[in-house]
Formats: structure tokens, C-alpha cells, sequence
């Protein structure tokens, strides 16, 4: 038992995070905001720290395509993929809580904002490299190849998250045109499930991750035994 | 070193391109046919915000399409021979190099054909040329590393267009922040920061190329 929580205890940590920030998130007072947020703002908790955590996948995936490319090594091309996948999940629910949101306070689950655009972009980058990926059937190929698009996407989305918002006449957002941004005027109490929030995603992203390697290391194992 | 076989690779590609002459024939009239069939559809554009939509929705299709040859129309083997004799930078550097002559020829044809079909909006023409041209450069070298990318894969034309949205979106969105300016009031020295971020996107564009190219060419 003492053996499985020295292994494991950082998977735990992640799962009682999450679960102290969904309780703690609708549990707290929140400050009254004012406009048309109201109560939705304990949104926060769920939604902008999705984006959190698929930064960070996504982060970790252009580490492990690096990686590949200097060493040429099949285990990082693996966690490229895997942390991409994971990374698309926690996009998809970060778009799925965010349209609800934008349905209370806006009345429109879809408008045109550039954070909104810049999302879409970036699901629609990742999913073009996992269809690259299939296109190609020899195996060092494609992970030389899609580790290669992985990196140029990457950059270029970087620079487009960047550059949109000056191009855009406004933002409905928060943080844009001088408005305060939401997590910068966060009062103590909010950030005390926050911050939180965020480290239990990522472990949790991090945990998925390792068991979608190990998923994909036994289907290999069993379409051609060794 | 480098500049000399990137200036025999580009000669090469131009003396290919005259002695074939399908290529840049079918493209020029790919744009003008686009461009007609706009013109029969929407019969008369009132307003410069959907003439500036439309004639950059239709550079982008033309662009994908131009720049799509660029890695297939020649055989393996003679890429494999190409590879021994020059290096890969100097390989996507000429690539990149013929695509922004051809993109330009296209991007003023296209513009010419527009405005005479669809009517004259641009206001400020220095402006709306400098965009078009820095636009051209932009399509070309993005365009031309995803072509790269593209050719290795067993399903090239489709996935071509999957995976240069992305990439294109940042330069198409800048382009038609000053491309609208020049419709209407806009000034040379008002849209230079825009004109400034246009350059620089197509500088790291230039040096992620630079940088990856070696990974994909080698078997």
C-alpha cells in the first residue's frame, strides 16, 4: 500500500485538486460583478483553466517533437502525439464551457472574438496533425514529418494568438482594450481555487498522457508480438 | 555557395516552367476563371468589405493551387539527384524564391482582372500594391514549406489545403487589416506597423523553413 502511494501519489494529488476545485468553485462567495456575469463568473474555475491545461499539452508536445528531431528516439514521438491528444480534449471542454458561458452572458454561443477565432484555429491546427499523421504509414516517416509540421504550427499559432487581438477592432473578453482582466482583479478567495485548479488539470493531463502511451504501446504489442 | 545554387535552382525552375508552360497557363487561367464566376454570381459588389473578402478568398484557393506543384511536378529521382547536388536549405530557398515570382505575377494579374471585372475600389494604391506583394511573399514561403510537407504524405492535394489554414491564417488576417484600409482612407504611414508585422511574419516563416527542411527531405 505505502509502495503504491509513493508511485502514485501525484495522481492523487492531481484527482483531490480537481475535486476541491469543482466543490470549493461552487461552494465559495464569490464577489458580485458587475454587468451580466453575476454567479456565472465560478465559470472560471472550469473554463479558462482548460486553456491552461491545453497550453501546456500542447507545450509539452512541441517539447517531445523537439526532442524527436534531435535524437530521432520513437518514445518522444509517442508522447508528441499522445500529449497533442489530450491537449484536444482539453480544448474541445475549454470551447464546450466557454460557448456556454458566452450563451449566458452574451446571448450567443459563437461571436466574433479574436479569442474565440484564435481557439478554433488552434483545434483546427491540431486536428490537420492528427490527420497528417494518418496519411503517412511508414512509422519514422510520419514522425519525422508530423514532428516537423508540430513545430511550424506551434510557432505560427503562437504568433497568431499574438498578433489577432491587435488586429481586431475589440475583444468582448476581459484584458482587452483597457478593460481589467478577469484573472488579474481575481480577489483572494478566487485565486485560492484557481491557481489549484490548474495544477489538478495538468497532473491529470500529464496522467492521461501516460496511460494513452501505455494504451498505444500494448496495441503495438499486439498487432505484431515480439 | 548557397546563393550560387539557390541562383541555378531558380534559373532551372524558370527554364522548366518556359519549356513546359502548363503550369503557370493553368494557373493564370484558374484565377480568371474563379474571378468570372464571381463576377456572373454576385453581379454587381456594392460594398469595398465583400470586394476585400472575395479577392483574398480567391488569392488564397489560387495560392494553395500555385504553390501545391511546387515538390510534385518532378520525379522522385530527379529530387533524389537534386539532393545530392545542392543543399536543402538551398533547395526550399530557390522553392521559395520562384513562388514569390509567380505569386506575384498572379496576385497583379489577379488584382488587374478583379477591379475591371468587379469594379474599381482601391483607394490608396501604393498601399494596397505593397500589401499584395508582401502578401505574395507571405503565401509563397508558408505555402511552400506546407507543400513540402505535403508531398511526402500519400494523399497530397487535400491534405495541402488541411494544413495550410492554420498556418496562412495569421498572414491572411493581417493582409485584409490593410488591404481594407487601402479601400477606404487609409495611409501609407498609418498601416506601417501592419505592414512591419507582415514582415516579420514572413521572416520566421523564412528561418522555421530554413531550420526544418533538412528533416523532411531525407528517406
Amino acid at each position: 500500500m505505502t509502495g503504491f502511494l509513493k508511485a502514485n501519489w501525484w495522481k492523487l494529488l492531481g484527482v483531490l485538486l480537481i475535486l476541491y476545485s469543482i466543490i470549493a468553485g461552487f461552494l465559495i462567495d464569490v464577489p458580485d460583478v458587475k454587468g451580466n456575469i453575476g454567479q456565472s463568473i465560478r465559470n472560471l474555475f472550469f473554463h479558462v483553466v482548460m486553456w491552461f491545461a491545453m497550453m501546456v499539452m500542447f507545450g509539452t508536445s512541441l517539447v517531445r517533437s523537439l526532442r524527436y528531431l534531435s535524437t530521432f528516439n520513437m518514445k518522444h514521438d509517442l508522447y508528441a502525439i499522445q500529449s497533442a491528444n489530450v491537449g484536444l480534449f482539453f480544448g474541445i471542454l475549454g470551447i464546450i464551457t466557454g460557448m456556454e458561458w458566452a450563451n449566458f452572458t452574451w446571448g450567443t454561443p459563437w461571436t466574433n472574438d479574436p479569442q474565440l477565432n484564435g481557439a478554433a484555429i488552434t483545434i483546427l491546427a491540431y486536428f490537420a496533425y492528427l490527420v497528417l499523421r494518418r496519411s503517412i504509414d511508414e512509422e519514422n516517416k510520419r514522425a519525422r514529418i508530423a514532428a516537423v509540421y508540430n513545430v511550424f504550427a506551434f510557432v505560427m499559432l503562437i504568433v497568431f494568438i499574438g498578433i489577432l487581438p491587435k488586429l481586431a477592432s475589440g475583444s468582448l473578453h476581459p484584458g482587452a482594450g483597457g478593460s481589467p482582466s478577469t484573472v488579474n482583479s481575481l480577489d483572494f478567495t478566487m485565486r485560492l481555487v484557481f491557481y489549484p485548479a490548474i495544477a489538478g488539470w495538468i497532473i491529470v493531463g500529464y496522467w492521461l498522457t501516460g496511460i494513452r502511451v501505455k494504451m498505444a504501446n500494448i496495441r503495438q504489442y499486439l498487432d505484431n508480438p515480439e | 555557395m548557397l546563393l550560387s545554387e539557390i541562383k541555378y535552382l531558380v534559373l532551372k525552375d524558370i527554364k522548366l516552367e518556359f519549356k513546359q508552360r502548363y503550369a503557370i497557363n493553368g494557373i493564370l487561367l484558374y484565377v480568371v476563371s474563379t474571378i468570372f464566376v464571381s463576377y456572373l454570381s454576385f453581379a454587381d459588389i456594392i460594398d469595398s468589405a465583400t470586394w476585400n473578402s472575395l479577392f483574398w478568398i480567391i488569392m488564397l484557393f489560387a495560392a494553395v493551387n500555385a504553390v501545391s506543384k511546387s515538390f510534385v511536378q518532378e520525379s522522385t529521382s530527379r529530387q533524389l539527384y537534386y539532393y545530392t547536388v545542392a543543399s536543402p536549405q538551398a533547395i526550399i530557398l530557390s522553392k521559395m524564391i520562384y513562388n514569390f515570382m509567380l505569386m506575384g505575377v498572379l496576385s497583379l494579374l489577379c488584382l488587374l482582372v478583379f477591379t475591371s471585372l468587379m469594379g474599381e475600389f482601391v483607394v490608396n494604391y501604393p498601399l494596397f500594391i505593397s500589401a499584395l506583394l508582401l502578401g505574395s511573399f507571405g503565401f509563397a514561403s508558408a505555402l511552400t514549406m506546407i507543400a513540402a510537407i505535403s508531398s511526402r504524405t500519400n494523399n497530397n492535394f487535400a491534405l495541402m489545403a488541411i494544413l495550410s489554414f492554420p498556418v496562412v491564417m495569421p498572414i491572411l488576417l493581417t493582409l485584409m487589416k490593410v488591404s481594407s484600409a487601402a479601400l477606404s482612407v487609409g495611409t501609407m504611414a498609418g498601416n506601417m506597423k501592419y505592414l512591419i508585422a507582415l514582415v516579420m511574419l514572413n521572416a520566421i516563416v523564412i528561418a522555421l523553413s530554413y531550420v526544418l527542411f533538412p528533416y523532411l527531405w531525407r528517406d
